[in-house]
């Protein structure tokens, strides 16, 4: 006969299994889906190789697929994306984590991070109805010499990249933001504080911050461009889908995801199906890739704060590292 | 003294710059609810919550079928994404400080960024390719899949605000780990709990790029687990891109509907979070 601690140890193992199986099934799922991407396309896969990564026609009907247009549109709309919320959202997180009155701090932190609650069918809607008329008004009134540059170069259709980047800037800024705050957050506040000692300005001190969280700050952009990447509804709704490739803001071009949203009940043939899952497969590899890096960098800095730094001072009076210092 | 003056110029004009941030990033947020709420509220009448949609060319109608749609995908969603997600929570926050943990935890975080048309491809393999036809249970699936991460990842968050000493006490009077997990620490977390499941129930309740090609759209009404099932953002979708008039009218009171829901829910989270926090500080 079992001796009650025995048995109580016993089952503790059963718990600790127990639920460490349905811990297990979250890993599984990730592989899982590899396997299962892997696995549907290994038909075009193997029919295109490289190759498909290079070609510039698509044309379902001749059974020609060349997937190039659309790695260049999805790098093209999230790198342009970037370029427009980073420093938004890195202004945010500034202002927030070290500027802001503690009053004001709380309600704005909920209003930009409702940015990102917002879901993105309705950014589409929005998209279409009221962000690309003002886009197609601005291309009108283009002057002539603007035109001539590639950039901007097109007919002024409303849809394209443009509009694309616009609102993905939009919807990438509270990711990007609510995580670099988090990153200044576990900055220790003795960098601030040694910062002003030696006679820094406001901004050279929050400089000081910046600089040793770097590691987390980029991990927080990296983290925007994950999520602009894989974002599919509003882009497919104001991007234009064409595949074409093209350096002009103003011409409609597609993405990896949209073609995926558009394409995918259409495809009627095996080797159409499986082409279009292969896209599914590289903008899963690189989602993972990216949210990966993103994750350890953040980490490296949220993390060895917290085993390393000791506890911040209180705050010396002449310190004021937040909150306006009247 | 003048490149002091400079420096202190420079500092002032960042920090005007970063306030200006804020108020840039406001703009598109009032921007869009307010469009939302204006079209919508002309737009949404009682035909919206208990009509069947009208077939093309023809006026009026609503989105009943989606709306019971949505929630019928929520609840298939639910059925197994809750437990999963709750219990692999209750790992990590039992267990988790290990290396295995930190695998769980990073896969969790990982996944949580897969785009969700990747996991509508994934539930199309898994639920519609053997047997050819889309389903509502396809659409739940891939919900559920997406609900997974963020409920393990709050619940972990939430059970870790409970003071250790709740569970050394039960401890202490003989129970097991199960026992002190189950009927000492979940409950004093439940109600965070209870939220970060709304939460993932809100995030999901407005994806529309998984359901595409797995629960698909249907005119009627149905409660089939085998059958195509209509959900509201993929009838918003629909009748966006449409070329009609009265369906972008409906498709407003749509975007109204969903809106309203993440915001409630959204707010709610909020609240309880904090509350929860701070009862457990003091």
């Amino acid at each position: 006969m079992k001796t009650p601690s025995r048995r109580r140890s016993a089952d503790d193992r059963g718990f600790r299994l127990g639920t460490g199986f349905f811990a297990l099934l979250v890993v599984l799922l990730v592989a899982g889906i590899f396997f299962e991407l892997y696995r549907t396309s290994t038909l075009s896969l193997q029919k295109f190789g490289f190759r498909f990564w290079t070609g510039k026609t698509w044309d379902p009907v001749a059974g020609e697929f060349g997937a190039f247009p659309f790695i260049w549109g999805t790098l093209y709309s999230s790198i342009l994306a970037m370029v427009i919320s980073t420093p938004i959202a890195l202004g945010i997180a500034i202002f927030l984590s070290e500027l802001s009155p503690r009053r004001l701090r709380t309600p704005l932190a909920f209003l930009t991070e409702l940015l990102a609650a917002v879901p993105s069918i309705v950014y589409g809607l929005w998209g279409i109805f009221v962000l690309v008329p003002i886009v197609r008004s601005f291309q009108i009134a283009t002057p002539e010499w603007m035109k001539k540059i590639p950039l901007f170069s097109g007919p002024p259709l409303g849809v394209g990249m443009l509009s694309a980047g616009l609102i993905l800037a939009v919807m990438v800024i509270p990711f990007t933001s609510s995580v670099a705050r988090e990153v200044l957050k576990a900055v220790p506040s003795t960098q601030r504080e040694a910062a002003y000692a030696l006679g820094a300005t406001r901004w050279e001190a929050i400089l000081a911050a910046l600089r040793f969280g770097r590691t987390g700050i980029i991990g927080a952009v990296i983290l925007g461009f994950g999520r602009a990447v894989g974002e599919t509804m509003a882009v497919t709704m104001v991007i234009g889908n064409n595949p074409q490739v093209s350096a002009s803001l103003y011409a409609p071009q597609y993405s990896m995801a949209a073609v995926i949203a558009n394409e995918f009940t259409e495809a009627a043939d095996n080797l159409y199906l499986s082409a279009l899952i292969e896209i599914g497969l590289v903008l899963f590899i690189i989602t993972v890739i990216v949210n990966a890096c993103s994750r350890l960098l953040i980490w490296s800095v949220t993390r060895e704060v917290k085993a390393k730094a000791p506890k911040p001072v209180a705050t010396m009076a002449f310190a004021a590292p937040t909150g306006g210092g009247q | 003294m003048n490149k002091t003056r400079r420096r202190k110029a420079l500092s002032g004009f960042v920090v005007f710059l970063c306030g200006a941030a804020v108020v840039l990033a406001l703009i598109p947020l009032f921007l869009v609810f307010g469009y939302v709420i204006s079209k919508g509220f002309s737009s949404l009448n009682w035909d919206f919550f208990t009509k069947l949609p009208k077939p093309v060319g023809e006026k009026g109608g609503g989105m009943a079928n989606a709306m019971l749609g949505t929630a019928y995908l929520i609840l298939i969603a639910g059925v197994f994404a809750i437990p999963v997600g709750v219990v692999a929570g209750v790992y990590l926050s039992e267990y988790g400080k290990k290396s295995f943990g930190s695998l769980v935890r990073f896969t969790a975080d990982v996944l949580n960024g897969v785009p969700s048309i990747v996991i509508g491809i994934f539930a199309y393999g898994l639920a519609v390719l053997p047997v050819k036809h889309f389903s509502a249970l396809a659409g739940g699936l891939a919900l559920g899949f997406m609900m997974i991460p963020i409920i393990t990842r709050t619940t972990e968050e939430l059970l870790n605000l409970v003071p250790g000493s709740l569970r050394e006490g039960a401890l202490a009077l003989g129970a097991t780990r199960a026992r002190a997990a189950f009927s000492v620490m979940v409950p004093a977390a439940l109600p965070g709990i209870m939220t970060g499941i709304l939460v993932a129930l809100a995030r999901i309740a407005g994806e529309t790029a998984p359901l595409l090609f797995t629960a698909f759209n249907n005119r009627f009404m149905t409660t089939s687990l085998l059958q195509p099932i209509s959900s509201l953002p993929v009838q918003v979708y629909t009748y966006a891109v449409s070329p009609y008039d009265d369906w972008h009218r409906q498709a407003w009171a749509g975007a109204l509907v969903l809106v309203g829901f993440v915001f409630v829910f959204s707010v709610l989270a909020r609240v309880v979070t904090r509350r929860l926090e701070r009862m457990h500080r003091t």
